[in-house]
Order: structure tokens, then sequence, then C-alpha cells
């Protein structure tokens, strides 16, 4: 073979060529392949509604339903709670919930559509731990300051009765509320917002 | 027959390089002759990966990956399979050991300075095997489907939400569902049995390769290959086998001895090695009242829980174990072995050990404002050790390095001082006893003790300077 005549540009065209064509190739092979790990549609379509019947709640109860998969807290909020949440704001990060996420209409400092009944998804927005539910005021283990919240046993962030986070522990923002609305006095529909938008 | 045996070896070696292989990797692979205790950890973690992938096969066999199905298979392979008990506390027990293995072959690295050049790419796919390690574990966690596997997977993947503007997305894009589900379990499997193991395989196979291009380290930190012999043999090598095979086969014995004893006598290690928590189902509604990772994990957890913000945390979390890969540059210091090196580099690595197992002890504890406070200390010291270590190592008084391995007094040779020493630490008088025979009991000598005793001090005193 002779040397002499290899022309050194044309190969190099050649091999640019083939990286380029290869890697637009590689890069088109990547979507279906990343995509195939979102989630299904299955999956997406599972985020069905669910009603709540709250008439046999008692004043202070919690009650857990699963919407979603993720655990959704409706609690009942006595007189003497919510005169405890108007007060006692000293010791919030964002006690008007403006880095939070919850629906618009949600815009009580108290976080609720009627603030004896409170909904919030139960989930620390840290890293996702369910927080127990700690109602009592001044328990020895979490001093005398606590007036009653939600205690994540996981990293230590406390929340208030109306899932209003603490200042300097880790989590980040405000529980979540879920949209909901009143379908009765007595029974609340969760992850639904209009009566027409049947999702 | 012979004969028919000779062509048959030939017929292979004109087609494959069996004895060149067999030769460089081990017939005539020189490794340091000074070897000591602390070079059983690399082949020991290569058995463990082996166990590990020969029970794992068998785990698959009856294991389901599914929501519904995950923990009953498990309970089942438990109590119906046979032998599934064993099979599969060995493969529990196993990563836990792994573990242990791999932390103590780290701790190697760090004292003999095993990182340092020409080694930097030794340590760098170590370390890439450390965290393929970590991956594999963590995912083989959420497989059993218990609480403390569910809520676990929960935390760690909630990490990645911690990122900004791509978070959520990524940590939906891992779940694969709104929620730590049913598909989030069958792609860990998926990950877990595949895609994980072919890349510590790969990765330890590049390990090896470089390991056997630059040739080991050694306990005094010096290169034998500059003192060869005139056949150009290292005069401080021994061919890996026999000698270091035969090595490490006691060092086997060893740890086997140990690895039963936990199986068949205490396979959840208390709590350790199987958590409590997680011999309930998963329940998505509720999380247990304490929750905490494997202990293998805990130092890294505690660390995370120290930073009160979110994503401060993830990042420190992170960065504990991204400068263990800085390491080799990190390090300005000369000298490799820290027998030469000088007091401020041992009392260093020394704080770091004490904060590297106060984190891992911080990350098992529920975190009280106090135990929080003490992290925080911890996690400081742990991260102040590497980031200062250019700054210190500069300054270091190192002590002369020998041009060729030393002699260290094993136990046999060792007998007659601690004869001595036990000699000294005890009074053997004879007495009458009430029925009039004469015995020689054996009584503590309270002088003799405190002087051995302050032998010692003074002796790892001087160690330190």
């Amino acid at each position: 073979m002779n040397h002499e005549d290899v022309d050194n540009s044309r190969r190099q065209f050649l091999t640019t060529a083939l990286t380029v064509v290869g890697a637009v190739g590689t890069g088109y092979l990547a979507v279906p392949f990343l995509s195939q790990m979102q989630p299904s549609a299955k999956a997406m379509a599972a985020g069905a509604p669910v009603e709540v019947n709250i008439s046999k709640i008692e004043p202070g109860q919690l009650i857990r339903v699963a919407w979603r998969g993720k655990p959704v807290w409706v609690l009942s909020r006595t007189p003497e709670v919510l005169a405890i949440l108007e007060k006692d704001t000293a010791k919030l990060a964002d006690p008007n919930s403006h880095e939070s996420k919850q629906p618009d209409y949600i815009t009580d400092p108290l976080r609720s559509i009627k603030p004896e009944i409170f909904i919030a998804v139960g989930l620390c927005t840290h890293l996702g731990c369910s927080p127990t539910f700690r109602p009592e005021i001044a328990p020895n283990d979490l001093g005398a300051d606590w007036n009653g919240g939600f205690f994540c046993p996981c990293h230590g962030s406390g929340f208030d009765l109306a899932g209003r986070v603490y200042r300097s522990v880790p989590a980040p923002t405000n529980l979540e509320i879920p949209p909901y609305r009143y379908i009765t006095d007595t029974l609340i529909i969760i992850g639904e917002e209009n009566a027409e938008e049947n999702a | 027959m012979k004969n028919k045996m000779n062509e048959c070896t030939d017929w292979v070696l004109e087609r494959f390089p069996m004895s060149k292989l067999w030769n460089e990797h081990m017939a005539e692979y020189y490794a340091p002759k000074n070897f000591n205790f602390w070079y059983f950890f690399g082949s020991l973690a290569l058995l463990m990966l082996v166990n590990q992938f020969l029970t794992g096969i068998l785990l698959t066999m009856n294991y389901k990956p599914d929501a519904k199905l995950a923990f009953d298979s498990v309970e089942y392979i438990m109590r119906d399979v046979n032998w599934g008990w064993l099979v599969r506390y060995m493969h529990s027990t196993g990563a836990s050991a792994f573990f242990i293995i791999i932390y103590l072959h780290m701790f190697r690295g760090m004292m003999y300075g095993s990182y340092k050049k020409p080694r930097e790419l030794i340590w760098i796919f170590g370390m890439l095997l450390f965290v393929c390690l970590m991956a594999e574990a963590f995912m083989g966690y959420l497989l059993p489907w218990g609480q403390m596997s569910y809520w676990g997977a929960q935390v760690i993947i909630s990490l990645f939400s911690a990122i900004p503007v791509i978070g959520d997305e990524l940590s939906l894009w891992i779940r694969g569902d709104y929620v730590i589900s049913d598909a989030t379990l069958n792609r860990f499997f998926a990950f877990h049995v595949i895609a994980v193991p072919l890349a510590l395989i790969i990765l330890v196979f590049l390990h090896i390769v470089a390991l056997h291009e630059v040739g080991s380290n050694n306990p005094d930190g010096i290169e034998i290959k500059e003192s060869k012999d005139p056949w150009g043999k290292p005069v401080d090598g021994i061919p890996f086998h026999p000698y270091y095979t035969v090595k490490d086969i006691v060092g086997v014995g060893v740890f086997l001895l140990f690895f039963a004893t936990v199986i068949f006598y205490m396979p959840e290690m208390g709590g350790y090695f199987l958590e409590n928590a997680n011999f309930i189902p998963a329940d998505p509604l509720k999380t247990p009242e304490h929750i905490e990772p494997s202990w293998y994990f805990t130092p890294f957890y505690a660390i995370l829980r120290a930073v009160p913000d979110k994503f401060a945390g993830v990042i420190a979390m992170g960065g504990s174990i991204v400068v263990f890969f800085l390491l080799p540059w990190l390090d300005r210091c000369e000298v490799k072995s820290i027998r030469y090196r000088g007091g401020i580099f041992k009392k260093a690595l020394a704080l770091f050990v004490i904060s590297f197992l106060a984190l891992g002890w911080l990350g098992t504890q529920p975190a009280t404002p106090t135990l929080t406070m003490v992290a925080r200390v911890f996690t400081v010291i742990y991260f102040a050790f590497f980031l200062l270590m250019p700054i210190y190592t500069r300054w270091e008084k190192t002590k002369p390095v020998p041009r060729r391995v030393t002699h260290e007094a094993d136990a046999e040779e060792q007998y007659a001082a601690i004869v001595d020493a036990l000699e000294e630490m005890t009074i053997h008088e004879p007495m009458k006893t009430s029925w009039g025979a004469t015995a020689f009991p054996v009584t503590p000598n309270k002088t003799g003790i405190k002087h051995v005793a302050s032998r010692l001090l003074k002796k790892l005193k001087e160690s330190f300077e």
C-alpha cells in the first residue's frame, strides 16, 4: 500500500462525520431509554381524588388517609389550639406561608378553608418522612417551649399545628397543603378543587 | 496419557495467554515481603464480593420484586426454602462484613499512604468501588420491603430533590412514581442484580490492573522496585503465589470464623445488621418512630442531619465522600507511611478516626439538640482533616525513610518480652492453705502493672511525636 497517496484531511473528515452522526444517534436513543424511567401512564392516572367523611372526627383528633400513595392528615383543631396558633408565631420561619406549596385559595395564616379542620400532606418537606403528631404542651422529650405540633423523628424538624415550620430545623418550607374542597359540611374531597373539574 | 495432557495444554497456550496471565498476576507478581495484618483486607473484600454474588443469585431464585409479594417472599425464603435462612443471612451479614472490610482496607490506605503517587488511580478506582458498593447496599436494602426499607429509600431519594431546579424532576425520575412504589422496587431490583454488580466487576478489574502495573505499597511506604537484584527482581519482593495466597488463606480462615459466628448466633447483630423496624411490612402512611440507615451509612447520615439547611446538608453529605477522592492531592507530604510521618499527621488521622466513629454512633441516635451540636463539632473535625491537609502536611517533621523494607517483630519473636511483662505484673508467692497444703496463687503486682503501663504509654506518646 502506498502511504503517500493517503488524503489525511479526507480521513479526518470521515472520522469527525462518523463521530457527530454517532453522537446524534446515541442522543436520540437516550431519549426513550431515559424516558422509560419516568412515571408510566398508569402511575400518572392513579392520582384519583379521595373523599373523607369528617362527621365522626373528635375535637383534637387526627385521621390519616392515603391520596396518591401519600399520607394526608385531617386534623380537628380545638379553639384552644387555634388561640395558640394565632399568637405563637415568633419561632416560625415562614408564618404567612410565602414560600410554601399550597392552593391559591388557602390564604389564611392558619392554612385551611375552615380553621377548625386542618388538612395537609403528612410528609416532611425535608426528606419526606412522615412526622409524628405531638399535640401535647411541653412534653419531656421536646422541651418546655413545645406548644403542640408535628415532630419529624428522622431529622428533628418541627412544625406547628398549622403545618408551619420552625426556625433553624432542616426542613425548608411549611408542610404542603393538597387541593381539597367541601362537598357538604362533613364531606371533604381531597385532590379536587372545583366540582366541574373531574380529574 | 501425560503426552496427551501436554498436547492439550499446548493447544490452549497457542490460542490463549494462560501462563502469561498466571505469571504476570500471580507467580511472578512481586509483592513486598513486609505485608502485615492490614494487608488481608484486599483479598477478603474479593471473597465477600464472591459471597454476595453466589448468595445473591440463589436469593433471586425465590425473591419476588413486587410491592405486594416482596415482603412475603423474603419470609418464604427464611422459612420454607431449604437452607434459605442460611443463604439470606450470608447475604445480609455479608453486606455488613463487606463494609467492615472495606473501611479497614481504606484506613490501611490512609495509614500507609497507598493513595500517593504513583497509586492515585488505584485510589480513585477504589473510591468509585466504594460509591458503587454504597449504591448496591442502599438498593438492596429496599428489596425486603419492610418499614425501614421503605422510609430509608424515601429519605435517600428525597436527597436528590434538594438539588435546585432539576431536583424534583430528578427524584421523580429515580422513583418512577410520585412516591416509593412498586415501580421503584422493580427498578431497584434491576439495578441491584444487574447494573451495579456489572459496574463493580469492571471496577475491581481496573483496580487490580492499576495495582499490578505500579506494584503494591507496603507498611514502610517505600518502592520495592527501586532495589532490584541482578535478575531484575525486587530484593524486598516475594512472588504473590504461593507466598501471599497462602498467607491470605490464613486470613480467610480467621475471618470465616467471625463471619460464621455472626451468621449462626447473631445474624441481626442487635438491630444493626438487620434493623428491627424492617420486620414490619412497608406502610406508606406511617414512618417508624426512630428511623436510621444501616450502620455503614450512619457517619454520612449524621453529617446530613448536622447541617440545619436542606440543600447545604445534602452538599455536606456528598462532600464528605467526594473529599476522599481528592486525598492524593490534598496530602502534600512526600513520605508515604505513617511510620515515618510527623506527629501532626498521626494526631490528625487519630482525630479523624475518632470523629468518623463518633459520627457513626450519632447517626444511630435520635436527633436531639445536644447530639446535633455534638455532631456539628465532629463534622467540622471530619472536614478539617481533609481541607486543612494541604497546610499541616507541609509543616510535617518527617523521620528518615529507610531504603529497604524493615523487619517488624512478630508475636513469636515478641514472646519472651510478653512473658517478661507478665512476670513483672504478677506475684507468685507460696502460701499455706487452711488445710496445710502449699499453693502458688498468682496475684497481680500493682507496682509491676504500673511500670508496664507507664512504659506502654511512653511508647505510645513517643510514636505520636
